[in-house]
């Protein structure tokens, strides 16, 4: 299951960012990621994780971002 | 058998509109266009019609190739911006060009000239057709809403052509479909029968961009592996690929997980839009005339787009 602080390194790593200044918070949009850099990302995500993700939300913070994401792999568990 | 490309012509209207021309006309910016998208400016037709582009285009690539009008067996075109249904693009260039050949247009939305190139193949493969000529040719900006910007500002016209005649240097294919509307829809004038009780819906482009996006990198990483692995191929041995050239975004992002070099992702998004059919070969044509093709380079494209539909091939460049 995906964690805030998995989630959170994972942003910093793609983006190149500190982590520490990333938080439940912080928008994606203050982070450079417009609608397709979200898609981008899910897309990398999902290599990750191991499973595909259907972007059927509009997310707005990080924090949105992985409840998304774990609501998922609920669903698909 | 198959074909060799035996030259290339390209042919786009002369009106440039700027990104700030159009941010002076709704709500948008050089900014949000050229980050978004990768497009500073386009060509739009002010008077010319789609066919009259392609027939331009069809005279470069007949010169290019040192073929004559009455020569040409066949004439392709692919469109899905014609002014007319009939007769098709196709059937005005032959008339345009004083040809005697059939000629046929084919609806593939944005991967057509892949499929274009395949088709062409077969013919060849049947044995009775020398030369034949291919064009991939849009008038988009007739498509679009111009007051929304979110799409608009993506497409451009203009017109490709090439001509082929019997050779081998078509090495790998692989054309997919992936039938549904609900990403990419053009609907078409509805008509005024008074049986018909479907409501209308507006002729324009619709295109959901998220699903747009993740199913482009995809179908380009994907149909680029099968090809070059059909073809017994390394990335790196490809001197060029030809992507659609329909975002910057999906090209760096299907890039990134490919192993070509990334240097090697032929781009022009930011002079042209996006041209649906025309964008690869005004590209492949630019690289001809740009003379950055030299014999025996090995050449993919791919494309992706309305269909839904996504192409890629592996060609040798003979010329």
């Amino acid at each position: 299951m995906l964690t805030l602080e998995k989630l959170i390194e994972f942003i910093a790593e793609q983006l190149d960012k500190d982590a520490a200044e990333i938080n439940a918070d912080t928008t994606l949009e203050s982070l450079g990621i417009d609608s397709l850099g979200t898609v981008e990302l899910v897309m990398n995500l999902e290599d990750v994780i191991g499973m595909e993700i259907e972007l059927d939300e509009k997310l707005q913070t990080v924090g949105e971002f992985c409840a998304f994401v774990q609501k998922k792999q609920q669903e698909q568990a | 058998m198959s074909f060799s490309i035996l030259g290339t012509g390209s042919y786009v209207p002369p009106r440039i509109v700027s990104n700030d021309e159009l941010a002076g006309m709704m709500p948008t910016s050089d900014e949000w266009i050229s980050q978004r998208v990768g497009v500073k400016e386009r060509h739009i037709c002010t008077t010319e019609t789609a066919a009259e582009l392609a027939t331009q285009a069809a005279l470069r690539a007949l010169e290019n190739s040192g073929t004559r009008p009455e020569e040409l067996d066949m004439i392709l075109a692919a469109t899905v911006s014609g002014e007319e249904i009939c007769p098709g693009i196709a059937c005005q260039v032959q008339r345009d060009l004083g040809a005697d050949c059939p000629a046929m247009d084919i609806n593939a939305a944005c991967s057509a000239f892949i499929y274009l190139l395949e088709t062409a193949a077969g013919f060849f493969a049947r044995g009775r057709m020398k030369r034949i000529l291919l064009i991939g040719a849009e008038r988009m900006s007739r498509l679009l809403e111009w007051d929304k910007a979110g799409i608009c500002v993506i497409f451009g016209d203009g017109a490709g052509a090439a001509v082929l005649g019997p050779g081998e240097d078509l090495l790998a294919s692989r054309l997919h479909t992936y039938g549904g509307d609900s990403v990419i829809c053009i609907p078409n004038y509805i008509g005024a029968s008074p049986f018909f009780t479907r409501e209308a819906r507006a002729p324009f482009v619709n295109m959901n961009g998220q699903e747009t996006y993740k199913f482009a990198v995809n179908a380009m990483c994907r149909d680029l592996t099968q090809v070059l692995e059909d073809a017994g191929l390394e990335g790196p041995e490809l001197a060029w690929v030809i992507p659609h050239q329909a975002n910057v975004r999906i090209i760096q992002g299907a890039g990134k997980r490919l192993p070509i070099p990334e240097e090697r992702f032929y781009v022009n998004i930011d002079r042209y839009g996006n041209t649906s059919s025309a964008s690869i070969p005004i590209a492949l044509d630019e690289l001809n005339r740009g003379g950055k093709l030299k014999p025996g380079d090995l050449l993919a494209m791919c494309a992706f787009g309305g269909g839904l539909s996504s192409a890629a091939s592996v060609l040798r460049w003979s010329v």
